[in-house]
């Protein structure tokens, strides 16, 4: 099926794309090949070409299976990549982007890959906006994640005073703190509605907007735990190392949240 | 025809020496016209910096016109006898004396590998010289590649990047706490050398305000003035720390005046903002151990030392690129030069025996009248024939060897046995590409 080709083309794209950024990780040039970029982007267009085809023949949002989740999950990270590159330029920010991106993906490829029908209880306006504004908050929360490690690591070379190649690469202090924060701000107004969403559609579905499900109870654990984090970032100087390590903390939650619970726990929410 | 280098610098002698022999202003332009009278040397050049002085000349007897250089160095001054002055000199001849320059333009040679100022210095010997018309065709094209090569190696290798001095080095590492200084503050607590060029280069690189503190409250104001800044009295350094990103402290005081307690309350007050200490103060004015609070970074006077090693130490690195780049440079220069010797020489063995063939048939233009113009042509023919067929063993020698080191060797000899005049190159100021 078209859709599976695209998608392979993507996996591919991406591979290249990490290995090229993987290059750079260690090379001594300031920039990174020009390919780097190039792959990237054509990975990203025959993502979306891949995704664009499932759409047109499943004839629904697809972001029902752990496959198409994430699948869309890559997708929007390297969105999420390609906006902040245009913007701020960090370059070396692509040799922590991919690997997750084609990590996840691959991961994907390995779930099964056929379009089903689509289960009853699915059929809904609410499946393309609850599930989008869901995935698009974790890649957000992963950006966090990516800002909080590279954080540290330029920390540590600050403080230990000992520097390589990857220190020169590595932007300032406060230009990584404020990707994790503004991530942050773009993730829970995501997070966020992705829980109001989901409730209603829960209620619409099977009756209750709340029904402690796993997968509601640790939306909401996670929840509360970026809103503290915004909260002490606002009004109690949690920023640097702190905000780094909880924005780390937070993505395992957010993993949990999204893959974890499948697995580990049963629950009405089991399609994902 | 030889290049030949003679000179001295810092790796070869002590600046006592290196003083006494330098030559600057109106000297130094006395001195290359003077040198180029002497009649070996046909072109000459000085370069006298603080850490050399090298004179460049194209000689035609390099074991006489070695040793009248050394006599014209050393008649410029009388402490110092000419067997001290020698064992200080080196001498460098054709590919060598290249590399040399090369070098030296390059920044290889100097103290600080990558330091820019020998540039200039090379460039402002070469307009001297081409002002006081001492040099021709082969210094010219010699110096004008120097600069040009420095400037390759310059931009293909990266000695020239990162930063060598202690203030600049501070500077940068504020730039990776800091993306952007234009909405950040520096204090400068104490006066001195450094601090006040560290301060120089945080305001240089966009800082919003300098804020300065010492002891003499009357001093603090004047250096304030020249940061366009403002003073604080000292005993409120202190307080005026919440407000500061980025702190150059450099007092006399003999013992810590930030310490760990001072500096909680600080970061406190600054809601966990992070903020840059420079301790170049010796002994240290802040307690080290605030490098470990959470958002503060502490570099004192020998971890800015580190970072300008581990500099240099990059530098040298790329140094080793510069040096391939360079014997690419004097590998081509060199077939230039050699080829010079080969080509006049050629041309003028031509001449010469063209002019024999030309004036010994008009010599038997009379005699020739009794025959017929075919015979005429025939005879002319003739002598044409011999003459090329003579000179072929000769011209294709030359031209084979032109490039190689044999090249000179025949070319001298083949002037010497045809007794050949060679008119060297081209005039002063013209350009040869």
């Amino acid at each position: 099926m078209v859709n599976i080709v695209f998608f392979k083309a993507a996996l591919g794209f991406y591979f290249l794309g990490m290995a090229s950024f993987l290059y750079y990780l260690i090379s001594r040039k300031d920039r990174p090949p020009r390919s780097s970029f190039a792959l990237t982007g054509f990975g990203f267009l025959t993502h979306t070409a891949a995704l664009a085809a499932r759409t047109a023949e499943a004839s629904y949002i697809p972001i029902t299976s752990l496959h198409e989740a994430m699948s869309f999950f890559s997708w929007a990270l390297v969105l999420a990549f390609l906006l902040i590159e245009y913007r701020y330029r960090i370059y070396i920010l692509g040799s922590f982007v991919l690997p997750v991106t084609f990590i996840s993906l691959i991961s994907s490829a390995t779930l099964p890959m056929e379009i089903k029908m689509l289960d009853p209880q699915l059929q809904s306006a609410w499946l393309g906006v609850h599930t989008i504004l869901a995935i698009m908050g974790a890649a957000a929360f992963s950006v966090a994640f990516l800002a909080g490690l590279m954080y540290l690591i330029q920390e540590w070379f600050l403080k230990s005073k000992r520097f390589n190649n990857l220190y020169f690469k590595l932007p300032a202090l406060d230009m990584l703190d404020n990707l994790n924060y503004r991530a942050i701000s773009f993730g829970f107004p995501l997070l966020t509605l992705g829980i109001i969403t989901g409730s209603i559609w829960a209620e619409y579905a099977w009756g209750t907007y709340w029904n402690w499900d796993p997968k509601q109870t640790w939306s909401l654990i996670i929840w509360l735990f970026y809103a503290a984090m915004l909260h002490g970032r606002i009004t109690l100087g949690w920023r640097g190392r702190k905000a780094a390590y909880l924005a780390i903390i937070g993505f395992a939650g957010v993993i949990f949240t999204f893959v974890g619970v499948n697995i580990l726990l049963q629950g009405r929410h089991a399609f994902l | 025809m030889d290049i030949i280098l003679v000179g001295l610098s810092h790796k070869t002698a002590p600046v006592e020496v290196r003083e006494k022999l330098s030559f600057s202003g109106e000297m130094l332009s006395e001195g290359i016209v003077r040198l180029r009278g002497y009649e070996n040397i046909s072109e000459c050049l000085i370069l006298s910096t603080c850490n050399r002085v090298e004179i460049y000349s194209i000689v035609d007897k390099s074991d006489i016109g070695i040793a009248r250089i050394k006599d014209f160095m050393h008649s410029y001054q009388t402490d110092v006898p000419l067997e001290s002055i020698s064992q200080h000199l080196y001498v460098h001849k054709n590919e060598t004396a290249v590399r040399h320059l090369f070098r030296v333009a390059a920044s290889l040679d100097s103290m600080v590998v990558g330091e820019p100022q020998i540039l200039g210095q090379v460039k402002d010997a070469f307009d001297t010289a081409l002002l006081n018309k001492t040099t021709g065709a082969i210094l010219n094209k010699l110096f004008k590649k120097s600069i040009s090569v420095a400037k390759r190696v310059r931009t293909e290798t990266k000695i020239a990047e990162n930063a060598v001095s202690i203030s600049f080095a501070a500077v940068e590492l504020a730039k990776k706490i800091f993306s952007s200084l234009r909405d950040k503050r520096g204090m400068l607590i104490g006066a001195g050398e450094m601090g006040e060029l560290a301060a120089n280069y945080l305001v240089s690189s966009g800082i919003k305000e300098i804020v300065v503190s010492t002891r003499n409250y009357e001093r603090a104001l004047n250096l304030a003035q020249t940061y366009n800044g403002r003073a604080v009295k000292f005993e409120y350094f202190l307080e005026e720390m919440g407000r500061s990103d980025v702190v150059i402290c450099s007092t006399g005081a003999p013992d810590y005046i930030i310490r760990a307690e001072h500096m909680h309350d600080i970061i406190h007050k600054r809601k966990n903002r992070p903020i840059f200490l420079i301790d170049i103060s010796v002994p240290r004015n802040i307690d080290p151990a605030i490098n470990n609070i959470d958002n503060v970074f502490l570099y004192d006077i020998d971890d800015l030392q580190a970072v300008v090693e581990a500099n240099l130490r990059t530098r040298r690195g790329e140094a080793e690129k510069g040096e391939q780049i360079i014997e690419e440079e004097v590998e081509t220069f060199s077939k230039w030069f050699k080829s010079l010797e080969v080509v006049p020489t050629i041309v003028a063995l031509r001449d010469k025996v063209e002019d024999i063939r030309r004036k010994e048939l008009e010599r038997i233009t009379d005699r020739l009248k009794t025959l017929s113009p075919g015979d005429r042509e025939t005879v002319e023919g003739l002598t044409n024939t011999i003459v090329n067929k003579i000179l072929h063993g000769p011209l294709v020698a030359l031209k084979s060897e032109a490039n190689s080191s044999n090249g000179l060797l025949y070319a001298e000899t083949i002037r010497k046995i045809f007794n050949l005049e060679i008119k060297v190159a081209e005039e002063n100021g013209e350009e040869e590409s």
